[in-house]
């Protein structure tokens, strides 16, 4: 059997760190301990099916993306904000975290992944499932339509 | 630090792992053993891998090649197999009550690796007598290969076979160890 992918342990212990601190950014502490475990058990379920091992954390943090954006979905009544604890050292993060709520999926994901964890538009496009083009397009779409919505009058 | 992975929240990952049937291997690592380190495997069908002075990074990806890719340290599924093989080196068990995964070994291996199971705590045999129980008497160099690459040692007892003079020939895990786990059954003096 042909291993495209590295024993799960190794990609856990590379990507645990970097996923927690997303989580915890995104929910404060006490939601991340919950979505951390729903992220890698989303991946350990998805894990047989990759093709390569390439981008794994991108990967991680996508998932991770999709439960906080899940979350925020089932949770908030609409027009309402999440709760968002602060953290040090990411401001331009903590600046865009409750203005992408909004977004279409694809472009939420790419702004956060882009300039709320600094991740290449390569890393982008694999995690996203499309080419680094289509990711860099995507989190530029994105910063337009948060543009415009922040310039628009706020009730 | 708020935003710190602490051991619990990894741990609770580990174990939720384990019990939803996610993984394809379950291991650990025992530092601490009367044999010295041990990296120690588990599937679904029981107990894979016991590898002395472990190299987890060739292991897990030996693993993954062997089972499949979802392989994760997880205390709780080789918890049992940690109590017998205490036990065992502590000289207060005989017989582990454990399944084997033997996996993708098949033909003549497969048959010596059951004739092996079926030799009792404190005896020896030889490589010749283990070939011919396996069916083919004169494969005793054959056996010698076969109990090099026991994947399970320890469980399954390559340590009692010998040469026919009785020297102890070799070990997987080094002739100290060889020793140290006959002279606890009471093979030799």
């Amino acid at each position: 059997m042909a291993v495209a992918v590295p024993p799960f342990e190794a990609f856990y212990e590379h990507t645990k760190t970097d996923v927690f601190r997303f989580l915890t950014a995104r929910l404060g502490r006490d939601g991340a301990e919950d979505a951390f475990q729903e992220t890698f058990l989303r991946a350990l379920k998805a894990y047989p099916r990759l093709e390569h091992g390439e981008h794994l954390r991108a990967w991680a943090l996508t998932i991770a993306n999709r439960i906080v954006l899940d979350l925020h979905r089932r949770r908030r009544p609409a027009g309402e904000m999440p709760e968002l604890v602060t953290e040090d050292g990411r401001p331009s993060y903590e600046e865009l975290a409750p203005l992408t709520g909004d977004l279409p999926p694809k472009e939420r994901a790419a702004v956060v992944l882009r300039y709320g964890y600094d991740l290449a538009y390569d890393e982008i496009g694999a995690a996203l499932g499309s080419t680094p083009a289509a990711a860099r397009q995507a989190a530029s779409a994105g910063v337009r339509r948060l543009r415009s919505e922040t310039t628009k009058e706020k009730p | 630090m708020t935003e710190i992975l602490t051991p619990d929240v990894d741990e609770r990952f580990r174990a939720a792992a384990a019990a939803a049937g996610l993984l394809d291997v379950a291991y650990d690592v025992f530092d601490d053993t009367a044999v010295g380190p041990l990296l120690v495997g588990v599937t679904d069908r029981g107990v894979c891998r016991v590898c002395f002075d472990p190299d987890p990074e060739l292991e897990l990806e030996r693993l993954a090649r062997l089972y499949g890719p979802r392989v994760l340290r997880s205390s709780k599924p080789v918890e049992r197999l940690r109590r017998e093989l205490d036990q065992y080196l502590a000289g207060r068990r005989r017989d582990f009550d454990l399944d084997v995964d033997l996996r993708g070994r098949a033909g003549f291996p497969r048959r010596v690796l059951g004739e092996l199971a079926r030799i009792g705590y404190g005896e020896t045999t030889t490589y010749g007598a283990l070939a011919a129980r396996a069916g083919n008497p004169r494969a005793a160099r054959a056996v010698g290969t076969v109990m090099n690459r026991n994947p399970v040692p320890i469980v399954l007892p390559c340590h009692r076979v010998v040469g026919a003079n009785g020297s102890l020939t070799g070990y997987g895990g080094g002739l100290h160890r060889k020793e140290l786990l006959l002279r606890l059954e009471g093979a030799i003096t």
